[in-house]
C-alpha cells in the first residue's frame, strides 16, 4: 500500500492533525476526525500522522489497526451495523444476522459491490432492552424484524 | 393555554420510534403544545413513552405510535384524557413503584442539559456541600457509604480516592469509564443521555476529593447520543458557573474532556482504557502500579464507572448512613439492573441490593418476550456465568453471586427462552474473547480461538470426551495465564454453559 494519498485525504489528514495536534494523546483525536472527514483512515495517513506526531509508523498503523472502529477504505452509501452481542442473539440477532448477509450478499465488514451498502458488526449498542438492535447511518433502530431490516433498506436489491 | 408534552430523546426511545412520534405530535396539535425532551424513565417496554403536564401532575401514555397520536388527541389526552394507551403517573405505575430509585431518581423527569431543571429536581446539592467540606471527609463519607464501583469489579469507591488523595503529585485525574461494553448493559447510557449533569457534578466532586483539576470521559463511540447530551449539559455546566475554573466563586477549578473510544472492547479494562485515553493502541498495563498511583500519563488517576460517580452526589446530599441503609451485607446502596434480552418488560430497574433473579426476570420482567419458558440468564455480561432457571432464587448481590460461580459486573440480566442453544453461547463468548482480545496473553489471544474450535468438534463428536477434558484444560490455562479479565473470566460463561447445560454438547446428531 504504498499509493500517495489523493489530495482530498492528505487535506483532510492535515486538518485533523492541525486541530487536534495541540491536545494531550492526540492520535485517536486525530483518527476520528479523518474518518469523520473521509469515513474511512487512508492508508496514506500512517506517513503523514507519524511526522506529525513525531512517532513511529508503526505506532500509527498499530493503533489504527488495533480498533474496530477504523476502516481502511471508503464505505458504501450506507452503513449497517447490526448487534451481534448476547441480549440480541437472545431476541432473534441470530436470524437478523443472517437475512442481511443473504440480502446484501456481502459478509461483515464488507459493502456490496454497487458500493450501496456497507455492512459491519458491533458488539451491543445499549439497546438491549429492546432488541435485536441495529444503526443504520448513526439512526438506531429497535426490536428489527427481518421484514423491518428489508423495509429500512428499502426494500431493493 | 399551551401543553408541555414531554418526548424521550434517549436512544432506545429514539430506536423505538420517538421521533416520529414527537413529529406526529407537532403536527396534530400545532402551537398549543410545547414539546419537550427528556431522557427515558427507564421503562423500555412502554417507550415511546409520552407524558402530559396537566393540572393533576404528568401523565403517561405508552408505548406510543405516530398512528396513535390523531386518536390520542381526539381523547383528550392534551388533558390527560382516557385512552387504551393511558398509564396514569408514571412514578405510581407498580414497575416503577416497587423500585428504589437513588441514583436515577432524577432520569426522564427533566430536560438533560438545563442547569435550572437539574437544580429544582435536587441538583448540585451534593457539590454544594463538598464545597464546604475538606478532601479528607468527603472521601470519608464515600468510604462510610458503603459504594463499590459499579463498573464490574465492585472495588470499594472511597478506598480507591483515598489512594490518589494520599499521592503528592501535583497533577491528578479523574477519568470516567463510560465504555459500557458489556451485552445487556444500558445504565450508564441512560444517565449520561437523561441526566448528565449528575455524572458532571460526581465527576467534580471526585476532584475536589483528591484534588485533581482534569477530568476525562471515556465514551464508546458506539453511543453517538450519549456524546451530543454529554457535550451540551458541559456546556451548560461551564456557563452557569459548576465547571471550569473557580467553581461557583471558589478557589476550586476543574473541567472535563469528553474522548471517543474506538470499537474495542477491551478498552472498558481500566489500564486499557488509559492507554486509549493516551492515544495508543489498548494493551492491557501490568499492575503494579494501581492507576490510582500511575494512571493517565503516569500521574495518580481516579477510574470510576458512569453509575459509580452518579451516585455520589446523592451520597453527599442526603448523607453516607441514608445509602448505606439500602442493600445488604457487603452490597450497601442501590444497584442499577439492566433487564434486557428476550424479555417481555425489560429496562432499568433500581433496587437495594436483595432483589433475586425470580423476582427481576419474573415480576418486572413479565418471563420471556417469546412467551416461551425462560431457561438461563446472562449476569455481568459476555465474561459472566449463565444462571439456569432452577437457581432463579439467587439474590443479585456481589456476595451470593460470587458464591454461586457468578458475578453481578455492571448489573446487566440478559434473559435466554429455552430455543437458546448453549452449546453456540459458549463458543460465542470464546469467539467474542478472540475478537476482542488485546493480544497480550497467548492463552487469551490464541487459547479463545482453539476454545471455539474444541467446541465445534465437541458438538461435532469426533472424540467428545477428550476434547471435552482439553477444553476443561484450556479454561484453566487462561484462567491462570491471562493478565486481564478478558482472557481470565471468558471461561467462566463456557464453563457454566458445560455444568448446567450438558446436553446440548452431546453430538448434534444425538440431539432430540
Ligand atoms: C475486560 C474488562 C472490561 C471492562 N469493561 C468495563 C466497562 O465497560 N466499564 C466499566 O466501568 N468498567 C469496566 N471494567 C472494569 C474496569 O477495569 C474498572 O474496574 C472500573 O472502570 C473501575 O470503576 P468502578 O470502581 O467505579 O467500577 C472492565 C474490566 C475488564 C477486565
Ligand atoms: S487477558 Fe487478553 S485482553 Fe487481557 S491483557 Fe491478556 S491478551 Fe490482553
Ligand atoms: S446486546 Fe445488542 S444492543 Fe446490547
Amino acid at each position: 500500500m504504498s499509493t500517495a494519498p489523493a489530495p482530498a485525504e492528505t487535506a483532510a489528514v492535515r486538518a485533523a492533525i492541525a486541530r487536534h495536534s495541540n491536545e494531550p494523546g492526540p492520535l485517536l483525536e486525530i483518527l476520528h476526525a479523518v474518518q469523520g472527514e473521509l469515513g474511512y483512515v487512508p492508508p496514506g495517513a500512517v506517513a503523514i500522522i507519524a511526522t506529525a506526531l513525531n512517532l513511529s509508523r508503526a505506532e500509527v498503523h498499530g493503533a489504527i489497526s488495533f480498533y474496530h472502529h477504523f476502516r481502511h477504505e471508503p464505505a458504501g452509501r450506507q452503513v449497517l451495523r447490526i448487534c451481534r452481542a448476547e441480549a440480541c442473539q437472545a431476541a432473534g440477532g441470530g436470524v437478523l444476522q443472517t437475512r442481511a448477509r443473504e440480502t446484501l450478499g456481502v459478509d461483515f465488514g464488507r459493502t456490496t459491490a454497487d458500493g450501496r451498502v456497507t455492512l459491519e458488526a458491533v458488539y451491543c449498542l445499549g439497546l438491549c432492552a429492546c432488541a435485536p438492535a441495529v444503526m443504520l447511518d448513526g439512526e438506531v433502530h429497535g426490536r428489527v424484524t427481518p421484514a423491518r431490516l428489508d423495509e429500512l433498506l428499502g426494500g431493493s436489491s | 393555554m399551551t401543553v408541555t408534552v414531554w418526548v424521550p430523546g434517549d436512544a432506545a426511545a429514539l430506536a423505538l420510534g420517538a421521533e416520529a412520534v414527537a413529529r406526529a405530535i407537532r403536527r396534530e396539535a400545532g402551537a398549543s403544545v410545547v414539546l419537550r425532551r427528556n431522557g427515558t424513565r427507564g421503562l423500555v417496554w412502554l417507550e415511546p413513552l409520552v407524558e402530559v403536564e396537566t393540572p393533576a401532575g404528568r401523565i403517561a401514555y405508552g408505548p406510543v405510535a405516530p398512528a396513535d397520536v390523531p386518536g390520542l388527541i381526539a381523547a383528550g389526552f392534551l388533558r390527560g384524557g382516557e385512552h387504551a394507551l393511558h398509564l396514569g403517573h408514571i412514578e405510581q405505575h407498580p414497575w416503577f413503584a416497587r423500585q428504589q430509585r437513588l441514583t436515577s431518581a432524577r432520569l426522564g423527569r427533566i430536560e438533560p442539559a438545563d442547569v435550572a431543571q437539574y437544580r429544582a429536581a435536587g441538583g448540585f446539592r451534593g457539590l454544594e456541600r463538598a464545597l464546604a467540606m475538606g478532601r479528607a471527609d468527603i472521601v470519608a463519607a464515600v468510604t462510610e457509604s458503603g459504594l463499590r464501583g459499579r463498573g464490574g469489579a465492585a472495588f470499594p469507591t472511597g478506598i480507591k480516592w483515598k489512594t490518589v488523595l494520599e499521592q503528592p503529585s501535583a497533577t491528578k485525574h479523574i477519568a470516567c469509564n463510560a465504555d459500557e461494553g458489556d451485552s445487556g448493559t444500558f445504565a450508564d447510557r441512560m444517565l449520561m443521555e437523561g441526566d448528565p449533569l449528575a455524572l458532571i457534578e460526581g465527576m467534580t466532586i471526585a476532584a475536589l476529593a483528591v484534588g485533581a483539576a482534569q477530568g476525562w470521559i471515556y465514551l464508546r463511540v458506539e453511543y453517538p447520543h450519549a456524546a451530543r447530551v454529554l457535550a451540551q449539559a458541559l456546556d451548560a455546566a461551564r456557563g452557569a458557573g459548576w465547571l471550569g475554573r473557580n467553581i461557583r466563586g471558589s478557589a476550586h477549578s476543574f473541567d472535563i474532556a469528553v474522548r471517543l473510544g474506538a470499537g474495542a472492547y477491551i478498552c472498558g479494562e481500566e489500564t486499557s482504557m488509559l492507554e486509549s485515553l493516551e492515544g495508543r493502541r489498548g494493551e492491557v498495563r501490568v499492575r503494579p502500579p494501581l492507576p490510582a498511583v500511575k494512571g493517565l500519563y503516569g500521574q495518580p488517576t481516579v477510574v470510576n464507572n458512569v453509575v459509580t460517580l452518579a451516585s455520589v452526589p446523592g451520597i453527599l446530599t442526603d448523607g453516607p448512613a441514608a445509602y448505606r441503609e439500602f442493600g445488604r451485607g457487603e452490597s450497601r446502596g442501590t444497584v442499577l439492573l439492566q433487564l434486557a434480552g428476550n424479555v417481555r418488560r425489560g429496562g432499568l430497574v433500581e433496587r437495594g441490593f436483595g432483589l433475586s433473579i425470580r423476582e427481576l426476570v419474573e415480576d418486572f420482567g413479565g418471563g420471556s418476550a417469546s412467551g416461551r419458558p425462560v431457561r438461563a440468564v446472562q449476569i455481568g455480561g459476555p465474561l459472566g456465568a449463565y444462571v439456569p432457571a432452577s437457581q432463579f432464587d439467587l439474590t443479585l448481590d456481589y456476595e451470593t453471586l460470587a458464591g454461586a460461580g457468578a458475578m453481578l459486573g455492571h448489573g446487566g440480566v440478559v434473559v435466554f427462552d429455552d430455543t437458546v442453544d448453549m452449546a453456540a453461547m459458549a463458543r460465542y463468548a470464546m469467539e467474542f474473547c478472540a475478537i476482542e482480545s488485546c493480544g497480550k496473553c497467548t492463552p487469551c489471544r490464541i487459547g479463545s480461538t482453539r476454545g471455539a474450535e474444541l467446541i465445534d468438534r465437541i458438538r461435532e463428536s469426533r472424540n467428545a470426551a477428550a476434547d471435552l477434558a482439553l477444553l476443561d484444560e484450556l479454561c484453566d490455562t487462561m484462567i491462570s495465564g491471562s493478565l486481564c479479565g478478558l482472557g481470565g473470566m471468558a471461561p467462566f460463561p463456557v464453563r457454566s454453559a458445560l455444568r448446567h447445560f450438558p446436553e446440548d454438547f452431546r453430538p448434534r446428531a444425538g440431539r432430540h
